[in-house]
């Protein structure tokens, strides 16, 4: 299947899964247009929507170039989810126990973050090059060890916050909000209140994770495309018989693509303590931004370039049909309901080849009709 | 005597074309098959015959053109169709469940019931037996497919077909995976069904068969039909030569030359398979420059293991494997390849390509980290476009596109990719295995002409083929491998046929 095509159908199967979408909400007894127009403006209604959008999707990017990056190399990295758990928990530690300067204090702690997230996904790589166990299996259980580990260590008595539950907040030095001090002195207040576009961007935790990811995203492409590590996991993920034939460590490669998916798994979970919640909280069950990670590399087809605008997609529709409850009522289901369509619709490029012949054999039909 | 009932054309295609995009893989092609025939369908690899036999079973539908079953018009839209028209197909990549049994596996789809959903094993294994007793094909009906060897599961495939009511029988490159024995007897089952008013297509590029089997045979080119002949009239060669547009040379042309020193030396080599038994058991063999030394051997008698000791891949026991001098034995695969020895592997699609891989990245699977490939890490797109490009011309590969696929080319031009990598790297030891395996005369007589080019060159082949025309026309020494011993060397010169043959089956090995 060539590029353009995908694109075709990866459009086919948004407008499918928004169809599908208003189909719900039709029979829920809501009006789909009303609905959908409410989440247009809920995403591009105000600069603080759109600032509010990207800061909900870098996440989702992230997590999805990871998932995107193992697919690539031919493993199926679940564990998102748990690298971004460690990721977000070792970024908070550094970020609170570690008194550095400005700037450096943020790097170590994202680095930090990346390394221990590298760390947990090599576990399941090199499980997998040595006992042959499959990673799916390894990924998913380490999602839960990770999810009571960080509870365990936010538990802790110096790290926990009293009376919540959450840990401490990282020091100012670690955080990558984008003029954070600046928004609320005096000087930026004043400065804002003349400028209502720059106030209302930068009203909601706007960071640089998302120019980060942007560059992760780069970077990926370019040691998939461009060197001969990228080669030699690709050679991995489709024959591993070939590539060890052709001398290639395929253990060795295995463990590194497991690392380099759980790294950036874990920068999404790093730049999500850093620049928005500041803190990693108890948690109950896995927030999903691996498993959210998945739809989005899916939809991206594992180009980790396409998993910006699929990422920004998800985000924004997760954001905006949080504004569906509060006014029409309509739940935000439906708009679980639209990603599920639009996914599965990807997932099945067979049924829109079929659709699409099926129009253009009509489409010939009536040619024919007419020459006669 | 052949059966066959010249009233009644039991298969008819009409000016079938079939387009995939701008290309024509079937240009108008005829094809009448009647009662109780062994019809050979003849081409090169991607000439267009399984396409064609593809539409008769309902896999693809013709672009244009006419069906007719028994002189009906038909329209066959999926191979539900065509079972149910008594049509049965054997491809040639077996689809077979390796955990159940034999008669679970034919029955699948169609089980016998005892009412209300219960299955009636007994029963079907019943019939699984009828017909295998009827038709002289021979299986145990509860044996588990993973247990039976690759000729008894191809077996079960026909029996699949006939328990579906199968009249018209099409089997895709039947022998390409069986052993010698295994192919004489699928001649005489093929033989036996014609004899109770079968109708079998066969789809092959082996001229021998086709001598031996069929009764008539239609010869494909690049998606035409060239003719459809009788085959006792004409002879391989001219049949060869219709195939592939040319006259083929049989024989292969090599002058005699003194080999050098001792490049390879094997020593004692103990090498165990998956099972941990031994299946090299005290190999030793020297390979010298300037020789093409063949080893002759039924499969399964420790080639497989043999090669892959040698490459890397596989951990010896003991003994030692020594090149030019230097104990090469147990390094890791880059280890090898680096010293010198380049190896044309067994299985192109397993272990020589990566098949999602364009033809460009799969020409430097062995070097992508060298210069000028890469550097520090880069990859230079530009030299490996311009290697590339290069290779494919000099060995003609077709299409002559570097960002094709590979798993999109035919089988005889996966091989001259892997062929244009190995030898492109000027091997001091280049290991053939099965090197023309699957492959059509044009482009074994190709891959021939390679082999003997690196031994003119002064440079050592070892040769591992089972198949023993092979070994005779290209070797110069031939080395006969018995239960993981090579049990004899022979000077190819002073080699025939039916010694060779005896030794390969363990004649001649003392008090063993």
């Amino acid at each position: 299947m060539n590029k353009g095509n995908k694109i075709v159908i990866t459009f086919i199967s948004i407008l499918f899964g928004l169809i599908v979408g208003a189909l719900a909400l039709l029979i829920a007894g809501f009006n789909p247009l009303e609905a959908y127009q409410i989440m247009f403006q809920g995403i591009f209604g105000s600069p603080k929507y759109i600032s509010w959008t990207i800061v909900r999707s870098t996440p989702l990017i992230l997590t999805g170039i990871s998932v995107a990056f193992a697919f690539k190399t031919g493993l199926f990295n679940i564990g998102a989810e748990g690298q971004y758990i460690i990721g977000s928990l070792v970024a908070t530690l550094v970020g609170y126990f570690f008194e550095l300067p400005i700037v450096i204090h943020a790097i170590v702690a994202m680095l930090a973050g990346c390394l221990a997230a590298a760390i947990w996904g090599g576990i399941a790589g090199l499980l997998k090059a040595r006992f042959g166990i499959n990673e799916v299996i390894t990924t998913i259980m380490l999602n839960w060890t990770a999810l009571y580990f960080s509870n365990y260590v936010v538990f802790w008595e110096p790290f926990k916050r009293p009376n919540r539950d959450a840990s401490q907040q990282i020091l100012d030095t670690a955080s990558i909000e984008i003029l954070e001090n600046w928004k609320v002195s005096d000087a930026g207040r004043e400065f804002l209140s003349n400028n209502q576009f720059l106030k209302d961007f930068l009203n909601p935790p706007v960071n640089f994770g998302f120019i980060i990811a942007i560059l992760v995203a780069i970077l990926v492409w370019y040691i998939l495309k461009h060197t001969t590590l990228g080669y030699q996991l690709k050679a991995v993920g489709f024959n591993r018989d070939a590539a060890e034939y052709g001398g290639i460590d395929i253990k060795k490669n295995m463990v590194v693509a497991m690392m380099i998916a759980g790294a950036i798994a874990g920068l999404a979970g790093a730049t999500q303590v850093l620049g928005v919640s500041k803190e990693t909280a108890i948690l109950t069950a896995a927030e999903g931004y691996g498993f959210d990670g998945m739809a989005v590399a899916l939809i991206a087809s594992s180009n980790p370039i396409a998993c910006i605008p699929a990422g920004l997609l998800f985000g924004g529709l997760k954001y905006a049909g949080s504004k569906l409850q509060p006014s029409i009522g309509a739940p935000l289901e439906v708009i679980n309901i639209t990603i599920g369509v639009i996914v599965f619709f990807i997932a099945m490029p067979k049924l829109i080849h079929i659709l699409q012949s099926a129009i253009s054999k009509r489409k010939r039909g009536v040619k024919v009709e007419n020459t006669k | 005597m052949s059966n066959i009932d010249y009233n009644t054309r039991v298969v008819e295609m009409k000016n079938i074309t079939k387009k995939f995009g701008d290309f024509t893989a079937n240009d108008n092609i005829d094809l009448t098959v009647h009662k109780g025939e062994i019809h050979a369908l003849l081409g090169e690899n991607g000439a267009g015959k399984t396409t064609l036999m593809n539409i008769l079973y309902g896999l693809y539908q013709p672009t244009s053109g006419e069906i007719f079953i028994n002189g009906q018009k038909v329209q066959v839209t999926n191979p539900n169709v065509a079972i149910g028209l008594g049509i049965g197909m054997v491809h040639q990549h077996f689809m077979l469940i390796d955990p159940f049994t034999v008669t679970q596996n034919i029955m699948l789809g169609m089980e016998e019931s005892k009412g209300l959903g219960i299955l009636d094993l007994d029963k079907a294994t019943k019939k699984v037996e009828e017909l295998s007793k009827k038709y002289g094909l021979y299986v145990d009906p509860n044996a588990y497919i993973q247990d039976i060897s690759v000729g008894m599961q191809q077996r079960v495939e026909i029996l699949k077909a006939l328990y579906r009511g199968a009249d018209i029988l099409i089997l895709d490159e039947p022998t390409a995976v069986l052993t010698p024995q295994e192919i004489e007897e699928l001649m005489v089952i093929m033989r036996s069904l014609t004899d109770q008013g079968k109708t079998v297509i066969i789809i092959t590029h082996k001229l021998k068969e086709i001598k031996q089997v069929a009764d008539y045979c239609t010869i494909i080119r690049r998606g035409k039909k060239i003719d459809t002949v009788k085959v006792e009239d004409v002879s391989e060669e001219e049949l060869a030569s219709m195939m592939v547009g040319r006259n083929v040379s049989f024989k292969v042309d090599k002058a005699h030359k003194e080999p050098g020193e001792v490049v390879l030396e094997i020593d004692n080599l103990y090498v165990k398979d998956n099972r941990g038994l031994d299946a090299v058991k005290g190999l030793s063999l020297q390979l010298r420059k300037g020789e093409v030394l063949g080893i002759a051997g039924v499969d399964g008698n420790g080639q497989k293991e043999l090669l892959e000791a040698l490459t890397g891949l596989r951990k010896a026991e003991s003994g030692r494997i020594l090149m030019k001098g230097k104990d090469i034995t147990n390094l890791s695969p880059r280890e090898i390849i680096d010293s010198g020895i380049n190896n044309i592997p067994e299985d192109r699609q397993k272990r020589g390509l990566v098949l999602d891989f364009t033809v460009a990245e799969n020409l430097i699977l062995e070097n992508y980290h060298k210069k000028p490939f890469s550097n520090k890490g880069r990859l230079n797109h530009k030299a490996i476009d311009d290697f590339a490009s290069e290779s494919i011309e000099k060995f003609d590969v077709r299409p002559r596109n570097i960002r094709q696929l590979a798993g999109a080319l035919s089988g005889g031009n996966q091989q001259k990719v892997i062929l244009a990598r190995e030898i492109t790297n000027d091997p001091d030891v280049l290991i053939a295995a099965q090197p023309t395996r699957g492959l059509d005369v044009g482009a074994i007589e190709y891959v021939h002409k390679y082999l003997i080019n690196q031994r003119d060159n002064d440079k050592a082949v070892l040769l591992i083929s089972f198949e023993l025309d092979e070994i005779m026309d290209v070797s110069d020494r031939i080395a006969v491998i018995y239960n993981g011993k090579i049990v004899d060397v022979i000077d190819a010169k002073d080699a025939d046929e039916k010694t060779i043959g005896l030794l390969m089956a363990g004649g001649g090995v003392d008090n063993e």
